[in-house]
């Protein structure tokens, strides 16, 4: 730990930051607010609502729906490109030309912008000239991501645990990599057997980046738009409407300014709120 | 069990590469044979989708225009980043604490509650449809990671140095572009490469924020995708030139790359 | 409980080792006495960690045999050897508490709680843990923590041999002398054998009975604390033991008699007739050099006060002598002086070794 000295000039070093992420949420912010709190029927005219905006959508069972669907969808992909990726991690060699070779080419898919991730996958899982949708066809199952709803669930699960598992195993790696030798020698020597090492060194080291991993995992997960929007459209019907795209549809599909205002706040509100709470739940232990 | 054990690696590999390669396998087939037929390789070989692309400015100026505003955000990004992650790794100031997790909750705000808003604001200053507005756009999330990456970096570095350097009598930004920032530059190398990143793969607010003149690659893709019909070979090959600076950039920062994460601070 | 020999072993990291520098560990044979304590002595890069990893099994010798009393043990994983290490750096289990640490390597064994218990806190009693039994490992100081390491491998009662590997480097210096005679209390008290591994030589006599001294690769000399002081087997064991180390210098051989600047040098070893491709030198320790009204002739041109006595440092053709003067003697500061060497204890090397 650096010892810090106290120093007002400090802020000078920050104002440049300050001010450009100011210029960016604090007014945008600021005029989501704005609307949240009044109607208006065009030509600029605005009346206060109050709260209004909040109780329709906090009531609405459109947005209960979407709720559900982002909590369901968050927590699958959580559950599999958690293990996953520890697992991937843990397979992965350690030293020697590999190592690169593996990092590069996991990495690869964090690169790709989202809409072309979303427009992949969609080419890829067509049920008549896609890979995957011939491949799942021609083994009897019928399989189609654009009629069946369970289909859109599974190609949407499948494609994010494509996109993203590998920022598991990159940051599970780096855990791993930063375990001494000494500690598996040790551990061979105390006739510790693999399970043991799993849960005595690797876990705790990976403590710490699993902690960010689910965190981003979460985070990122539920502000998802580009990919499914690309991927189904939300479909089929509402099936895989989550929470962005409702709010992208309420907000520049229907106009509605108000009640996208006031769920952007909830939605903004719920991620912060469940992020502290990750954050509380998987830190605890450290403190004491 | 451990003789196997290169198979996981290697079967996840296989699996992240099977939805690349159908992109790259349609990006040479004609429209004919994507739709009548079904092919593991490309029966009749073109290159016509490539060369539509760099041949139709509309085309090949959606990639100008991303890597502008990319390189343009991740300058801004990181030049601003260094002095308030220095600040943070060694000095205590009103609000410091505060002033961070503040930060770090614009990293936690989704872009779809942004779009609107952004377009507005936009508007309103007159930047709306240039590349400026995209990359100042996209300071909203990168400024604060690229903070917290080198803040993690910054303060992983003795304060010794900076107090011999002060006894030898180097002024302050001297010491910090001389000594310093070469100190760190596996660090600056770690935030630059994840500013380009995020910046390169977002979309939402990149699409809002541009009509004609800095359209990024991306929502040229949508628009076409939507507009022209089934024209996905053009898809395919306009989606497999976008992968090509991503891998780029994850070759040469390959060495960094576990050591940023190592960190955690991403 | 075991003899431990190590049968010719040689060690390479390469693949296809071919050049003599290609060997980490040079062709070497030695035998340890089963309940000795042993130091192996050398400065870094000498091979003492390859040396056991190789005892301890974490690596396999490119050639020759490891054997525990009469069994091979060569092909044997460290765990199935019996033997425990306290490495460099403390190796602890941060989740758990200090006993399930101390409990750990004889639960991965198997044993019944009621065993695990006793042992462990006869154990903590003996490394005046006990009171720290139920805390949280993670929170201990260094020495705290190296002592769990050491506890792990002193827990269980069939131990062959236990290994340290540099265990007092990130120990503050007031503690490394309590922990140093800990380690050598509890040799006494349960008589099994230790390796020590340093680079310290105050370490390494204090703690051995018997020192191994290696340099790359090979081992220079296998002996007790005095013998490495009294009569060192080669010039780098002079060098590197006793502070300041011996002097070495140059001399002729003629007709079984040894010349240093022209003077005749009595010497315990004779060299019978020299021949002109080896290089011979005489060592002779400091404190083994007295200066004298006759003898050889040196300019004195250093004097440093170290206590109870001053080293001298004298410069003759070029070569520099090292002496010890007791305080209260009279020393000339600078200029013209005599030395004498003590026949007893001055020997010939040749090529490095002792003639």
């Amino acid at each position: 730990m650096i010892r810090k000295t106290t120093n007002q000039k400090g802020w000078l070093f920050v104002a440049p930051v300050v001010l450009l992420v100011a210029f960016n949420a604090v007014i945008p912010l600021m005029t989501v607010v704005n609307y949240s709190i009044q109607e208006t029927f065009g030509d600029n005219v605005f009346f206060f609502e109050g709260v209004k905006w909040f109780e329709e959508v906090l009531h609405s069972e459109r947005f209960h729906a979407a709720l559900m669907r982002q909590l369901a969808f968050t927590g699958m992909i959580l559950a599999i490109e958690v293990p996953l990726g520890v697992a991937i991690a843990l397979a992965m060699p350690r030293k020697g030309p590999w190592v690169s070779v593996c990092l590069v080419l996991m990495a690869l898919p964090l690169l790709i912008p989202w809409n072309v991730v979303g427009a992949m996958w969609n080419i890829f899982a067509l049920p008549d000239i896609g890979l995957l949708g011939r491949t799942i066809n021609a083994l009897g199952i019928d399989y189609n991501f654009t009629r069946q709803p369970g289909s859109a669930w599974f190609t949407l699960i499948l494609m994010d645990v494509w996109h993203w598992t590998s920022l598991v195993v990159l940051l599970a790696y780096a855990g791993l990599s930063s375990i001494p030798d000494a500690f598996y020698q040790a551990a061979k020597i105390d006739g510790a057997g693999a399970w043991a090492i799993f849960r005595y060194i690797q876990l705790p080291k990976m403590k710490r980046v699993l902690t960010i991993a689910i965190l981003l995992r979460f985070m990122d997960s539920f502000m998802i738009y580009t990919e499914p929007f690309v991927l189904t459209g939300g479909g089929p019907g509402n099936s895989t409407t989550l929470l962005s795209i409702d709010l992208v549809k309420i907000a520049l599909g229907q106009f509605d300014l108000g009640p996208a205002a006031a769920m952007s706040l909830i939605y903004f509100l719920i991620i912060l709120l469940l992020s502290w709470v990750f954050y509380t739940l998987m830190t605890r232990n450290e403190a004491n | 069990m451990t003789r196997y054990k290169w198979l996981v690696p290697a079967l996840y590999i296989i699996f992240l590469m099977l939805p690349i390669y159908w992109l790259l396998n349609m990006s040479f087939k004609t429209t004919n044979e994507i739709l009548g037929s079904f092919t593991l390789f490309p029966a009749e070989f073109t290159l016509d989708n490539y060369r539509k692309i760099f041949t139709d400015s509309t085309w090949y100026m959606g990639y100008v225009n991303s890597l502008t505003y990319v390189v343009i955000n991740t300058v801004i990004s990181v030049t601003v980043a260094l002095p308030a992650a220095y600040a943070f790794s060694r000095y205590r100031f009103v609000g410091d604490k505060h002033l961070f997790f503040w930060l770090l909750t614009n990293r936690m705000a989704p872009p779809a509650v942004f779009a609107l808003p952004f377009f507005q604001l936009y508007s309103a200053v007159g930047l709306f449809d240039t590349h400026i507005a995209v990359a100042l756009a996209h300071c909203l999330f990168n400024i604060p990671l690229a903070v917290w990456i080198l803040e993690g970096f910054m303060s992983g570095v003795p304060k010794e140095l900076d107090e011999t350097a002060y006894v030898d009598g180097y002024p302050f930004w001297r010491f910090f572009i001389k000594i310093f920032l070469p100190t760190i530059a596996a660090g600056i190398g770690v935030a630059a490469f994840f500013c380009f990143m995020f910046s390169w793969v977002e979309l939402l607010l990149a699409k809002t924020l541009t009509s004609v003149e800095a359209k990024p690659i991306a929502a040229t893709m949508t628009r076409t995708a939507s507009t022209s019909g089934y024209e996905l070979g053009l898809l395919a090959a306009a989606g497999t030139l976008t992968i090509i600076p991503g891998a780029f950039v994850i070759y040469f920062v390959r060495n960094y790359i576990a050591k940023g994460f190592a960190l955690g601070r991403v | 409980m075991a003899r431990i020999h190590l049968d010719q072993i040689r060690h390479s990291y390469l693949a296809s080792p071919s050049a003599e520098d290609d060997w980490a560990l040079k062709r070497l044979d030695l035998e340890w006495r089963d309940g000795g304590a042993y130091a192996l002595l050398g400065p870094s890069g000498c091979g003492k960690t390859t040396l056991l990893n190789i005892i301890s099994g974490l690596l396999q010798p490119t050639e020759g045999r490891v054997v525990f009393d009469g069994t091979d043990m060569t092909e044997v994983p460290p765990e199935a050897r019996n033997i425990a290490q306290v490495f460099q750096f403390p190796v602890i289990y941060d989740t758990m508490t200090v006993y399930d640490n101390l409990a750990f390597p004889l639960r991965n064994r198997g044993m019944e709680e009621r065993g695990v218990d006793a042992r462990v806190r006869e154990i903590a009693d003996m490394l005046d843990l006990t009171e720290t039994l139920g805390n949280r490992a993670a929170g201990l100081t260094a020495d705290g923590k190296q002592k769990i390491s050491l506890g792990r491998g002193l827990v269980r009662s069939d131990v062959n041999v236990i290994m340290f590997d540099e265990p007092l480097t990130v120990i503050d210096p007031h503690l490394k002398w309590v922990l140093r005679s800990k380690l050598k209390e509890l040799h006494q008290r349960i008589a099994r054998t230790m390796i020590y591994v340093t680079h310290d030589q105050t370490e390494a006599l204090t703690f051995a009975d018997r020192v191994v001294v290696m340099h790359e690769g090979q081992v220079v000399q296998s002996g007790t604390p005095v013998e490495l002081f009294e009569k060192p087997q080669h010039t780098f064991v002079g060098h590197f033991i006793g502070s300041p180390g011996m002097n070495v210098l140059p001399c002729m051989i003629d007709s079984g008699k040894c010349y240093f600047a022209g003077a005749e040098i009595k010497t315990s070893n004779t060299v019978s007739a020299g021949s002109k491709d080896t290089a011979y030198e005489i060592g002779i320790r400091p404190e083994f050099v007295k200066l004298s009204r006759k003898g050889i002739a040196v300019e004195i041109v250093k004097v440093a006060d170290a206590g109870r006595y001053r080293i001298v440092e004298a410069q003759r053709d070029g070569h520099t002598i090292r002496l010890l003067a007791k305080e209260d003697a009279e020393v000339p500061g600078r200029g013209t002086a005599h030395v004498s060497f003590d026949p007893g204890h001055t020997q010939i090397y040749a090529n490095g070794w002792l003639a």
